[in-house]
């Protein structure tokens, strides 16, 4: 056969490799910028406690997650037990930025702001040492944060090293963000 | 009559999403205009198919504010456009810049056709060869013959 007959058959391969690889990506998941530079700087309230504030400066010297939840968000109840569980073996401090967690459609009209949030948090369990309360969106969109939850390695210098977006899974904590979280932590 | 109340109701989630679009700010035309133009141009990183000019979701009203006090703050279009790219890469650009790792994106198009073009300029030449083929003497008295035995068939 001549090689001309070939032709079709290797466009036809190309373009199925083309595709498959097309196929293992997913379009949702955006590079981050923000891979090694500063964890973006904020002063918001806690989200337990309205009189005290918190921001990254207060975490410099920790290597420590941060992980951006609503009680509005889905997902963010699926990954729960698995913070759970991270925040119970102590290989890591778990840090909260609570995303426009607001009285939702339909709920009375004086619940307090930060109800939903809370009660969340006291039924399912409270992973975090602490939670920043994001009222506005404002920080998270710093964070160039899309879509709740996100979860963010930053490390002792304050600079962002990883970043997990959507629910994290026990596999994603395994091979990748508790091993650079030890290299980090030296 | 179970579908007319399914039709209606329907027609009531439609009518009351589309309550929820952005309401213009009245109160300052030249940014509102200045900030639909922009928002256009920039990508909702939560509905990737739709611009942040038309995004209905939740992050996109509050990007969309975001712009809007950035403007406010007397920051130009440029810097705007900087804000965005710093935290969600060239992705959110739906007019992304010329520069190396987007060649491909570019100029990938352009090569593809003239490298069909090259294909076509090719194949066509080909065909024009082999149509001015010269039949031989014996090709035709083959072909007369073969003409006439249909016919006699007939």
């Amino acid at each position: 056969m001549k090689v001309k007959h070939l032709l079709p058959l290797g466009i036809f391969i190309v373009l199925v490799v083309f595709l498959a690889i097309g196929l293992t990506l997913d379009p949702r998941k955006l590079p981050s910028t923000l891979i090694d530079k500063p964890a973006p700087d904020f002063t918001l309230t806690q989200l337990m406690d309205e009189n005290k504030t918190i921001s990254p400066g207060d975490l410099r010297g920790k290597v420590y997650l941060l992980n951006v939840w609503a009680s509005w968000c889905v997902a963010c109840r699926q990954e729960h037990p698995l913070l759970m569980e991270l925040s119970k073996s102590g290989v890591i401090p778990i840090y909260g930025l609570n995303l426009k967690d607001v009285p939702q459609d339909g709920d009375p009209l004086d619940q307090p702001k930060r109800y939903n949030a809370k009660r969340f948090l006291s039924t399912l369990g409270n992973p975090y040492i602490i939670s920043a309360y994001d009222e506005d969106g404002r920080v998270s969109i710093d964070y160039g944060v899309y879509g709740a939850p996100e979860t963010f390695l930053i490390d002792k210098n304050g600079i962002i090293r990883h970043k997990h977006i959507g629910p994290l899974t026990g596999e994603a904590l395994i091979n990748e963000i508790l091993p650079l979280a030890k290299k980090l932590e030296g | 009559m179970r579908l007319l109340i399914l039709l209606l109701s329907v027609w009531f989630v439609s009518v009351s999403v589309y309550a929820g679009e952005a309401q213009p700010m009245a109160e300052n035309p030249v940014i509102e205009a200045r900030m639909l133009a922009l928002s256009k141009e920039l990508r909702c990183v939560v509905c990737q198919n739709e611009s942040l000019a038309a995004s209905q979701a939740a992050l996109a009203q509050d990007l969309r504010q975001e712009i809007r006090d950035m403007m406010l703050d007397g920051m130009s279009d440029t810097q705007i456009v900087d804000f965005f790219v710093e935290r969600y890469g060239d992705f959110v650009l739906y007019n992304p810049p010329l520069k190396p790792l987007n060649y491909v994106l570019w100029f990938g198009p352009a090569i593809l056709l003239i490298l069909g073009f090259i294909a076509v300029f090719f194949s066509v030449r080909k065909r024009r060869l082999a149509d001015d083929a010269k039949l031989s003497t014996e090709d035709h008295r083959r072909a007369q013959e073969l003409l006439g035995e249909g016919e006699r068939k007939q």
